[in-house]
C-alpha cells in the first residue's frame, strides 16, 4: 500500500481524476468559468507541523482539484522546522501548530484553525475535575495516588508526551512546567497511541489533541475529557477561545504572499474548507 | 593436448571470472556497512563539536530540547531488554527444535512447523498492538503503570522465539543420520543421545540462531515503542518502564531538529556499537570451538 502510493502519488491520482471530469464537462457544452479561466499553476512546497499536515494536505487536494495545473507537496517535521523552511525558502509556507512567538514577528502568518489540547482519565475514574495545581503536583510527581484528588486507592500513572511534539509544548507552556520535572510513567508518540494508553488503563492521566479525544469518546472509546481552568474541554470552547489550553493553528510565509501563495491561503482561511477542518477533528476559526 | 590446454585455460579465467565477482560483492557489502557508518557519523558530527562523546554518558538526563543528552539509560534498556528476552527465547526455541525433531509424531511435528514458521512472519506493530491492549493492562492489574520492561521483554520474546526455533530445527535435521542411529545401536535412552550426540553436533547452527535472535531483540523498534513506555531512566526492577534506543531514534525522529536531530543519530551510532560489541563477543566466544 505504501509502495503504491510512491509509485502512483494520491495527487497524481486525483489531478487525473480531475482531468477526466473537466473533460466531461467540457464535451458536455460551455466549461466551467473556473476551469477555463485558471492560469494558476505552478508547484507549492509547505512543511512544517504534523499536527497541521494532515488538514493542509487535505485542503491542498481539493485546492488542486479547483487549479489543475497547481500541485501541493506537504511534508512534515514539526513547528519549527515550518518556522526554519519558510525563512530559508525551502517551503512557500511554513505550518507552525501554535502562536507566533517575538521573534518570528519577520514571518506573515495566517491563522487556519484552532487546535485544543485536553486532560484525558479512564472512563471509570471517579475524578471529574482537577485544579491547575493538582496537574502540576501530579505530573510533578507530588501528588502519587488518585486518593490525594478525591479518587480511588491506587496510584497514578502519569502519560507524557515525547520531546518535540508541539502538544507537549502547549501542555508544558500552560501549566508552566518543563520537561525535566516531570515525572513519566509512560512516554508516547501520537494522539492515537495516547488515548490508546489512557483506554488501556483505568489510573492513567494524559493528554491529547481535543479533536482526537472527542471522536475517539464518540466512538465508544472509554475516556473522558477533563475541563481546564473550570472551563468545559470541547470544540465549542476552543472555538470561542475561552478554552485555555488551546493554540490556533497558523500557516506562515516569508514574505507577503503573491500570485499562487495568495490564492492558497485565501483558500485554507476560507469557509469552503471548514468540512475538512472538522473531519480532521479541529475547530473552525468562525462558525 | 591442445583441447586440453584450453579447457585448463577456460577454467581458470573462469575461476578468476567467479573469484573478482564475489570480491566485487564483497567489497559492495563493506562498503555499505562502512557506508552506514560514516553516515552516521557525519549527521551525528554537529552535536559531536558542540557537546562532546562524553556527555553522552554523563549528563544528568535525556532532554535534548534542554540540552542534556544522556543516552546511558536506554543503552541499558536495551540490553536488559534483548538479555532477558534472549535468556527466555533460546531455551524455549531450542526445546521446542527437539521436540518436533524426535519427539513429536510427523503428523503434528508437520502443522507444528508450519504454526512457528507463520509466527515469524507476523509483522511486528501487530505484535506491539496485541501487547499494548492485552499485556500492558495485564501487567498494569499486578504492578502499575503496566508499561514496562517485563512487557516488552516478554512481547520481543515471542517475536524472536520463531527465529532460534526455526534455526534450531533446522540445525538438528542437518546432523548426520549415522550418528543417531549410532547413539540408537548403542542403547542410549532418547534424552541422553540428544543431550551428548545431538547438541553438541548442532551447536555451530544453535549458536548462529542465537546471534541472529539476538540481532533481532536489539533492532526491534515498533512492538518496543508501543509497550516499553519510553520514560528515558535505567529500570531498577522488571516492572519499570524503559526506553529503547531504537525507540528513542523512532518516538523523537520525526519533531527533531539541529542538535536534537544529530543526537538522535548518536543513538544510532551508539546502537552500531553495540552490535560491533557483540559481534566481536560472539567471535571470541565461538573462536575455534565452534565453527572450528
Amino acid at each position: 500500500m505504501y509502495r503504491l502510493t510512491q509509485i502512483f502519488p494520491q495527487k497524481a491520482l486525483g489531478s487525473f481524476v480531475v482531468f477526466l471530469c473537466a473533460s466531461y464537462l467540457g464535451i458536455g457544452g460551455s466549461a466551467t468559468a473556473q476551469t477555463s479561466t485558471d492560469q494558476l499553476s505552478g508547484k507549492l512546497v509547505i512543511t512544517g507541523a504534523s499536527t497541521l499536515a494532515p488538514l493542509i494536505s487535505e485542503i491542498g487536494k481539493r485546492f488542486e482539484s479547483l487549479h489543475p495545473k497547481v500541485r501541493v507537496d506537504v511534508q512534515t517535521g514539526g513547528s519549527s522546522r515550518g518556522v526554519a523552511d519558510a525563512r530559508q525558502g525551502l517551503a512557500d509556507i511554513g505550518m507552525v501548530s501554535r502562536a507566533m512567538k517575538d521573534e518570528e514577528k519577520d514571518l506573515y502568518a495566517y491563522p487556519v484553525a484552532r487546535d485544543g489540547v485536553g486532560i484525558i482519565l479512564h472512563k471509570d475514574n471517579p475524578v471529574q475535575a482537577l485544579t491547575d495545581d493538582q496537574v502540576v503536583a501530579i505530573y510533578m510527581g507530588k501528588i502519587t495516588n488518585w486518593k490525594d484528588v478525591g479518587g480511588n486507592d491506587v496510584p497514578i500513572t502519569v502519560v507524557n508526551k515525547a520531546e518535540g511534539r508541539s502538544t507537549l509544548e502547549v501542555f508544558l507552556h500552560y501549566f508552566k512546567l518543563k520537561n525535566t520535572d516531570v515525572k513519566a510513567h509512560v512516554v508516547i508518540g501520537d494522539n492515537e497511541q495516547g488515548v490508546k494508553t489512557v483506554a488501556g488503563n483505568r489510573n492513567a492521566i494524559g493528554y491529547v489533541s481535543i479533536g482526537t479525544a472527542e471522536y475517539d469518546e464518540s466512538q465508544g472509546v472509554p475516556i473522558k475529557l477533563l475541563p481546564t481552568g473550570g472551563v468545559a474541554a470541547s470544540t465549542e470552547t476552543v472555538r470561542n477561545s475561552t478554552f485555555p489550553m488551546s493554540r490556533p493553528l497558523h500557516i506562515v510565509t516569508r514574505t507577503s504572499p503573491v500570485e499562487l501563495a495568495k490564492t492558497f491561503i485565501d483558500y485554507a482561511q476560507s469557509r469552503a474548507v471548514h468540512d475538512i477542518i472538522k473531519q480532521q477533528y479541529f475547530v473552525p476559526l468562525v462558525d | 593436448m591442445t583441447s586440453s590446454s584450453s579447457n585448463t585455460l577456460s577454467r581458470w579465467s573462469t575461476d578468476d571470472l567467479l573469484c573478482w565477482l564475489l570480491r566485487g560483492m564483497a567489497m559492495i557489502a563493506s562498503t555499505i556497512v562502512m557506508l552506514i557508518v560514516t553516515f552516521l557519523i557525519v549527521e551525528a558530527l554537529p552535536v559531536l563539536r558542540h557537546v562532546g562523546v562524553l556527555r553522552f554518558f554523563t549528563d544528568p538526563s535525556w532532554h535534548p530540547a534542554e540540552g542534556f543528552y544522556n543516552l546511558t539509560p536506554m543503552l541499558w534498556g536495551t540490553l536488559f531488554a534483548m538479555a532477558g528476552s534472549v535468556l527466555i527465547a533460546t531455551p524455549l526455541g531450542i526445546l521446542s527444535a527437539v521436540f518436533c525433531q524426535y519427539y513429536a509424531p510427523t503428523r503434528l511435528a508437520r502443522p507444528y512447523r508450519r504454526l512457528i514458521e507463520l509466527l515469524a512472519g507476523i509483522p511486528s506493530v501487530v505484535y506491539g498492538f496485541w501487547g499494548l491492549v492485552v499485556l500492558v493492562p495485564l501487567i498494569g492489574e499486578i504492578h502499575p503503570p503496566g508499561p514496562s520492561l517485563l512487557a516488552g521483554i516478554l512481547v520481543l520474546t515471542i517475536m524472536i522465539l520463531p527465529t532460534i526455533a526455526l534455526m534450531a530445527d533446522a540445525s538438528l535435521a542437518n546432523v548426520p543420520q549415522q550418528y543417531v542411529r549410532g547413539a540408537a545401536a548403542l542403547g542410549l535412552p532418547r534424552w541422553a543421545m540428544i543431550r551428548g550426540v545431538v547438541f553438541p553436533a548442532a551447536k555451530s547452527g544453535l549458536f548462529t540462531g542465537v546471534i541472529l535472535e539476538t540481532g533481532r531483540a536489539i533492532g526491534e523498534t515498533m512492538a518496543i515503542l508501543m509497550v516499553c513506555g519510553n520514560v528515558v531512566q535505567t529500570p531498577s526492577n522488571l516492572f519499570d518502564p524503559i526506553r529503547t534506543l531504537t525507540a528513542n531514534i523512532a518516538l523523537e525522529m520525526a519533531y527533531a531538529l539541529g542538535d536534537h536531530r544529530a543526537a538522535l543519530f548518536m543513538s544510532g551510532l551508539v546502537l552500531m556499537a553495540l552490535i560491533i560489541a557483540l559481534t566481536i563477543s560472539a567471535e571470541w566466544i565461538s573462536r575455534g570451538r565452534i565453527y572450528g
